[in-house]
This record gives C-alpha cells, structure tokens and sequence, in this order.
C-alpha cells in the first residue's frame, strides 16, 4: 500500500504544495492553538513573572519555582503533602479500577447470558455528573442515614463501621475508590473492544491444541490486550494525578481534614485563586501547574518508553 | 411547497431570535441599568421581589439587577470579572480583610463623601474601612451566633436552657443518658462548622470577646492564653454528644437532624432562623440561649457579626445612580424591608426596627446584655500567611475530632501567628 503510493509520486517531484491538506488541517490546528497550545505556554510563561503592582509584571525567571519548593513554612510542605496524595489517588485508581475493568471485560466478552445490559450497567455510572455521584456517595456513607452501616450491622460488622469520608486516614482513599468506582465503564469499554477484535481461530487453535480457557487467557488474552494496558495506564496516570472535581464537590476547596485529602490540582485551586483570606496568586499557581506539567510529561515519556517494549501483533 | 414553507419558516424563526434581545436593549434605552455582584444565591427572591422594587419605585429611571454567585466561588468569580472589567457596578464585600486589597488596588471606590453615612455606627463602619479610615463600603447587615433546641425535647425531659459551659456539658449528657436524641446536631465534616458555629460561636465568652479580639491584634494576647485553651477543651468535650460518626456528618446532615426533631441542641447562626422556621413550622417549638459562660457570673459574649456590605466599582458607567443607591441602603425604609424579608440578617443603620418573628427578637435581645464581637481573625491578623482564620479552622477540627490537643492548638496557631506579624514576634 505505502510502496504503490511512493511509486505513484515519483515520477511527478515538482507538484505543486499540496494546498488543499492545509485547508483540511486549518480548522483543528486553529481551534487547538488557540484554546490549548497558547493557554498552555501562556500560563507556563506566566509561572516566570510576578506581579509588582497591579497590572504590571516582571521577569523573576524561577523565583517562584524555587520560592515552591524551598519555604518550608508553608508552600513546600503542602506541595509535598499534594504530590503524595494524587500518586496516593492514582495508585489507588491503577490498581483498583485497572484490574476490576480487565476482568469485567473478559468476562463479558465470553458468551455471556445478559453481557449487554451488563455492560449498559456498568458504563452508566461514567455519563452521570460527578456532583450527582458524589452526592450520593456521601448519603450512602453518611453516618446518620447512609445504608452502609445498615447492611454492615446485618451483618454483624458495625464494628468495623466508620465515618470514613470524615477521618484523616480514610478520607482520600474513600475518595479515590469513589471515582474509580465511576469511571469503571471506560477502560472496561476499551478492553471489551480490544478483547472482541482478536480473532477467534487464535482460540479455536489454542483449544485445539488442548488449552484450558485460563490458558487462554493468560497467554493468548492478556499478551494481545498489553498496548491497551499501556493505554489504560497513561490515560489513568493523567486523569487521576489530575483529580478534582470528585475532591472539590465532596470536601471543598479546603480539602479537609487537615488538607488530608489536598491533591495538586486542589493545591494548585487555591493557590491560583485564593480561598477564604488567602490571596489569590495567579504567578505562583501558574508555577504549581508547571510543577505538575513537568511530573505528567515525566509519565508520559515513561509510557512511551515502555511502549516500544510492548510487542504488538497484527492480525 | 413543504419545504419551502419550512424554509421560511426557520429563517423567521433565526430572524426572531437575534432580534428579540435587540429589541429588548433598545427598549431600555432611556433607563440605567445597575448591577448588583453577590454571593447571596438564597436571598435572590427577596432582593427581587422586596426590596428592588421599593428602590425603583424612588427611581423609576434606574433599574438594578441582582446577580448572584454561589458563595464557594464568589472570590474567584469576583476577582477574574474585576480583571477582566466585567464586574458589576455594585459589589457585595465580605467584611473586614476580604476585599481591602481590591479597594487598595483602586478597584472598589471611596465612599467617605457618601450622604446618610451618620445613619451607621463607627464601629460598622469600620468593617468596611481601611486601617487609615477610608471607607469603601456601606454596611448591609449583621448575623449573630447562638445555640437553637428543641424546647419539645427540653419540656418533655424536664430541661432547661444552660448558663455554664458545665450546665451545658450536663445537659447534653442527660440527653444522652435518655438516650432517645442525639444530644447535640453538629458534625465536623465541612471545615467552617467546627471553625464558625464551634470556636466563634462558643468561644467569645472564653476571651471576653472584643477585648480578646483586639489583644490578638495589639499583640498583648496570645491564642496560647488560658482563655483559648479552655475554649478548645470545651469543644474537645462535645466530641461524646455529637451523632456518631460525627467526622463525616456535613452542615446539611446537623441541619436535617435538627430540623426533623431528631436531637435537642444546635449551634446555630441567626442566617438560619428563616430556613427553620420553614422546615420545622409546627412540628416543635424552638427557643434559643446565648453561648453558655465559663463560670457562674461570668459576663456574656456574643459573636454578632458585621457580614455583608455594599461597595461601588470604580469603573462603574453609573456613578451618580449608583451612589443613590448605597445613599438608600442606609435609610429607614431599607432597614424595614430587609429585616422583615430576611429575617435574621439585621440590618446594620440605627433605625430602630421592630421585628415580627419572635427569633429575631430573642437573637437581637442579646445585645442588650451581652458583649458584641465579630470572628476573631477577620481582621489584621489573617493577613499573611499561614493565615489565622484558616489555622484556627484547620485545628480546631482536630480538636474536636479528637486528634490534637487544646494546648498543641494553640501553639500551632500561634506559632504561625508569631511567623510574620510583628506585634506578635516579641523581642
């Protein structure tokens, strides 16, 4: 295919620019300039000033960077204690959701009784408002009238009972449990669409040869399902480190208790734009989102590191 | 001959609809616009049903929009639209330290020269004041703290309202004992609770309210005083009374609790008293006492609180109208409408005004008795950073959930107090 179409644009070197490919990019590059590249470098540049009076900035190269990670009073035990907390709300998200999802979709792409209305039931939960799944989260684990602690004293567990969106301990890790619990559907989706394209005479000829389906899982599913994993992976690296929404409906701004629940981006929210009697300051939370712009990038070529590892099959 | 008829008919239908807010503009051309930035997503019926229409009815060539952000983001909102010169004319103003740096930065305008400014008292108008006296806003209105109970539960176990911090510890503990309520609706889960309706509410008489508020700020107190540290280990002592699993218990949780009958004490603000008294109507009879003092024949201290008031954007198109409007909000008319319409905010101007509910009354009767205060680091002393307000929210909810102590508190809070403002340093 690659070959024909070479040959056919050899004999003609000198054609004329190919005009018509600009017009076709014009409109995506336009719209992801304006509203993606330029804001990016825009507040990158913004984390290299600071203001002097109102409306006039200056240069300070990485004042702001060094001020982040050196005051010990206060900005660089928050950074420490936020960056803790989102590889902590990713960990939880990557070990958790990725393996429950995995295993969902192998299930469900076997011939399945009801495989549909499984995975309608699983994906929903991924369409609704965050602020909705949070709100009802919080009935569910409210200590005054939330059915868990119901069904944990039918079961005569009330001991193990706890006010766990309340404590330090528990807080965050509720939290993370709670947005993984509702984006589940998405990689489910992805592994399920993976997992049907992989031909069937793979299996066929595995059963054949006298394989048991475990075996077949292992060494047939799970090798050709590994670029997705690595997909998967980056996409929960990046949605998770990221987290706020779920921490901004259900502990504020704050992050409370005890900023226990506080990840970069709540960090880096009322940094940029105050909260309560601390000022807003767009120079040093523009200089968090580069912090963070520096830790996504690290992952991503990590990912890509490993993904040149990661054998793909064609078939 | 379908689709032709539909054709047009869509093109009238786009024509209509870029027309109508053409239309709409030019028919309120003649008349000035104002427009009104606030937090008070709640009250915006009373502004635009009450109170507007009577401003207007003066004013029948200045119209005033009433556009309200809810309150978690109002700073933020506030802060890009002032930078961006979106912001509307006039700009509710939290008090004290809030938007000084927006008047200082020359967004907000001086309203010294203001008619009816004699209508308010120097001390509320200085929550809208700089240091130097320069006033940039016009005080709206007051709240006040005090504890609400269900005076069905009290009649019916024979109770009655505390005076002392231990007459209050041992009601709620013969609530407890009955064991049919939860004694005390309150949960630790929304940060400002424990800060706002535990340690400002019940803790003024602990530091003899404005004299321990301006110690703080003079640098002659400490919040490693005795008085501090009783008021901590007074709310450390609540932790057996709350409902289980009181930690993740939210502000909308203790009101549900309270409001369904379900326990017998609630700290409250007086904000709340028009929300009871719609969800709770006939079902108990509630009453309401004053934050309990330390020891027999203490004085009493309230936390009545300057909250909200009104400033002028200095980029404003309407000047003039709009200083006629900040004139108004000090008159007798205004103080009527608005603390009938929103029971429980008061009025700030010194026209006595009577109010109908008896809740009202009662929360306003404290004055007479008791010392007023505002919350203790609005002013001076959060402004820096770590800032107080924030560290005494953050350790108090430690306290009371039981994980530091009455004395780690106050060192902490102190300590970061002591980092940057200078009448604290010491030698």
């Amino acid at each position: 295919m690659t070959a024909s179409l070479s040959r056919r644009d050899q004999p003609n070197p000198r054609k004329s620019f190919p005009t018509h490919i600009l017009v076709f990019l014009a409109p995506a590059v336009l719209v992801y300039g304006l509203f993606m590249i330029y804001p990016l470098f825009d507040s990158l540049r913004l984390g290299f000033f600071a203001q002097v009076t109102r409306g006039v900035e200056q240069f300070v190269g990485f004042d702001n960077y060094v001020t982040l990670m050196t005051d010990d009073a206060i900005l660089q035990p928050r950074l420490l204690n936020a960056l803790k907390n989102s590889f902590l709300f990713f960990a939880v998200n990557m070990l958790v959701q990725n393996p429950i999802a995995l295993m969902l979709a192998a299930v469900i792409s076997t011939k399945t009784r009801g495989g549909l209305l499984y995975r309608i039931l699983i994906f929903s939960p991924a369409i609704l408002s965050l602020a909705i799944a949070g709100f009802v989260w919080r009935l569910v684990l409210s200590p005054l009238w939330g059915i868990v602690y119901d069904m944990l004293k039918a079961l005569g567990l009330e001991a193990y009972a706890q006010p766990w969106l309340g404590l330090e301990s528990t807080a965050l890790i509720t939290l993370a449990l709670i947005s993984a619990w509702q984006f589940l559907g998405i990689p489910m989706m992805l592994y399920y669409a993976t997992l049907i394209s992989i031909p069937n005479d793979l299996y066929e000829a595995a059963y054949v040869d006298g394989a048991t389906d475990w075996l077949v899982f292992w060494r047939i599913k799970l090798p050709l399902l590994m670029p997705m994993v690595g997909i998967i992976s980056l996409l929960t690296y990046i949605g998770n480190f990221n987290a706020f929404d779920v921490i901004f409906a259900l502990k504020g701004a704050d992050a409370g208790p005890n900023y226990a629940t506080d990840t970069m981006m709540t960090f880096f929210y009322r940094t940029f734009f105050g909260s309560g009697f601390q000022k807003a300051d767009p120079h040093m939370g523009a200089a968090v989102a580069g912090t963070m712009f520096v830790i996504l990038m690290a992952g991503v070529l990590i990912y890509f590191f490993i993904q040149r590892r990661i054998k793909s099959y064609e078939f | 001959m379908t689709t032709k008829t539909l054709r047009i008919a869509f093109v009238l239908l786009i024509a209509s609809v870029i027309a109508l807010p053409i239309g709409s503009a030019l028919a309120q051309d003649d008349g000035v616009t104002l427009i009104i930035e606030s937090w008070r997503v709640d009250d915006a019926d009373e502004w635009n049903d009450v109170i507007l229409p009577a401003f207007e009815a003066h004013y029948p060539n200045i119209s005033v929009d009433f556009q309200p952000t809810i309150n978690t983001q109002y700073g933020a909102t506030l802060g890009t639209k002032m930078e961006a010169g979106t912001a509307g004319d006039l700009i509710m103003v939290e008090p004290f330290d809030y938007r000084l740096e927006m008047y200082l930065n020359g967004d907000l305008a001086n309203l010294n020269d203001l008619a009816g400014l004699e209508n308010f008292s120097a001390g509320a108008l200085s929550a809208w004041s700089t240091d130097d006296g320069e006033l940039f806003g016009v005080p709206l209105a007051a709240v006040i703290h005090g504890f609400m109970y269900n005076a069905d539960i009290f009649a019916e176990l024979g109770l009655e309202e505390p005076a002392t911090a231990q007459e209050f510890l041992d009601l709620l503990d013969a609530v407890k004992q009955d064991g049919q309520y939860v004694p005390l609706a309150m949960g630790t889960s929304d940060g400002f609770v424990p800060g706002l309706l535990g340690l400002q509410l019940a803790g003024q008489p602990f530091w003899r309210g404005e004299e321990g508020r301006l110690a703080l700020i003079d640098g002659s107190g400490k919040f490693t005083d005795q008085g501090y540290i009783d008021a901590w280990a007074f709310l450390a002592a609540w932790a057996d009374y709350m409902p289980d699993g009181y930690q993740a218990v939210s502000y909308p949780d203790m009101q549900n609790l309270f409001t369904l009958g379900g326990s017998a004490v609630y700290p409250a603000g007086s904000w709340e008293i028009s929300i009871f008294n719609q969800l709770v109507g006939d079902d108990f009879a509630i009453g309401a006492f004053p934050p309990p003092v330390p020891e027999d024949g203490a004085d009493c201290f309230i936390n009545d609180h300057m909250d909200m008031g009104m400033a002028m954007n200095a980029d404003t198109q309407h000047p003039e109208e709009a200083q006629l409007f900040l004139e108004w909000l000090g008159s007798a008319e205004f103080a009527e409408l608005w603390n009938n319409a929103l029971p429980g905010f008061f009025a700030m101007s010194n026209h006595l005004v009577e109010a109908s509910d008896p809740m009202v009354q009662e929360y306003a009767g404290w004055r007479a008795n008791c010392g007023s205060s505002p919350r203790n680091a609005y002013a001076i002393i959060s402004r820096g950073e770590p800032n107080t307000d924030s560290e005494l929210i953050r350790v108090t909810q430690l306290v009371m959930n039981g994980e530091m102590s009455p004395e780690e508190a106050g060192e902490t809070v102190q300590a970061g107090l002591a980092s940057w403002y200078e009448p604290q340093m010491g030698e």
